[in-house]
């Protein structure tokens, strides 16, 4: 009986939803059309990248600092771990071999990634998640060890694309113009720049959240 | 009825299906990797309707670093009962 009022009510919800979905009327601003309108002045030739890196690049910074904010939950939760060699003698030899072929592959996806963003699908979200997936196949394949505590190099690592997107995004702010507002001739390599930082600093920052969390086993989750 | 509606049809009936599969199904293991499946089909949806940057976002990290995430905590999980 309490299983049929909540299906009901769902189903109700839902259709209340949808007719309000069917009632929105035209979007009263045509964003596409003032993007592709703008694209010459944001520096690359992807819409897409053209919004989250130039037009709406504020949102992309705060973004990352969420991201950098989560891994930093993690670390201030405490991993109680041990530090623990990765067992390199799987029983199966498939998987480190096939592992130890695709992590080169893997990172040269994420470098053209990073590139085609400029002009194509792509950018540093996808070529940093595509970097965190290699060092996640590499840790289950028992090729990497889990973290335990990140040194100063890695330390320096995981903050460094959003403090790099920073220091570029205060630069016009010091030559009197708006925040994150780039010089035209400048854009493209600026994006490119940052694009770069962040690729690693998300690449570290989302493998860390597997690698810090993973309780140093690899292989045999 | 063309083939590219067909198809459109065929990813919003699995895609709905694995959501609804991974939600009731008891057996932990299986749901996670339905869950993976419904992510990749997700990825699919996306890149139907045209948006192959979500699509490449939601392969990578819905799918793949979730659900990495997820198979970890449940072999985490059962050491943990095995132990007890």
């Amino acid at each position: 009986m309490k299983q049929l009022v909540v299906v009901l009510a769902m189903a109700a919800f839902t259709a209340i939803l949808v007719g309000a979905m069917l009632e929105l009327g035209p979007a009263p601003v045509a964003l596409p059309a003032s993007v592709a309108a703008n694209l010459e002045a944001s520096g690359v030739r992807h819409p897409v990248t053209a919004v989250l890196l130039n037009f709406r690049g504020y949102d992309t910074l705060l973004e990352v600092a969420v991201l950098l904010l989560a891994l930093l939950g993690v670390l201030a939760a405490g991993v109680s771990k041990q530090p623990r060699e990765a067992d390199a003698c799987a029983a199966d030899p498939v998987l480190p071999w096939l592992s130890r072929v695709a992590a080169p592959a893997m990172v040269m996806v994420a470098v053209y990634l990073l590139w085609a963003g400029a002009f194509r699908p792509g950018g540093a979200f996808q070529a940093g998640a595509v970097l965190a997936a290699a060092a996640v196949l590499l840790h289950l394949a028992g090729l990497l060890p889990g973290w335990v505590q990140p040194g100063r190099w890695l330390r320096w690592g995981l903050a460094g694309g959003l403090l790099l997107f920073i220091a570029v995004s205060l630069g016009p702010l010091l030559a009197g113009d708006a925040l994150l507002q780039y010089p035209l001739a400048w854009a493209g390599l600026l994006i490119l720049l940052i694009e770069a930082g962040l690729t690693v600093s998300l690449g570290l920052i989302l493998a860390g959240l597997f690698l810090l969390l993973t309780d140093g086993e690899g292989g045999r989750a | 009825m063309n083939a590219s509606l067909a198809l459109d049809i065929l990813l919003a009936v699995t895609l709905l299906w694995s959501a609804w599969r991974t939600l009731v199904m008891p057996r932990l293991d299986r749901a996670v990797v339905l869950f993976i499946v419904f992510g990749l089909l997700l990825a699919l949806v996306w890149a139907r309707v045209v948006a192959p940057d979500i699509a490449l976002a939601e392969a990578a990290i819905g799918a793949g670093l979730t659900g990495a995430l997820l198979l970890d905590t449940l072999g985490a999980l059962r050491r943990r009962g095995k132990d007890a």
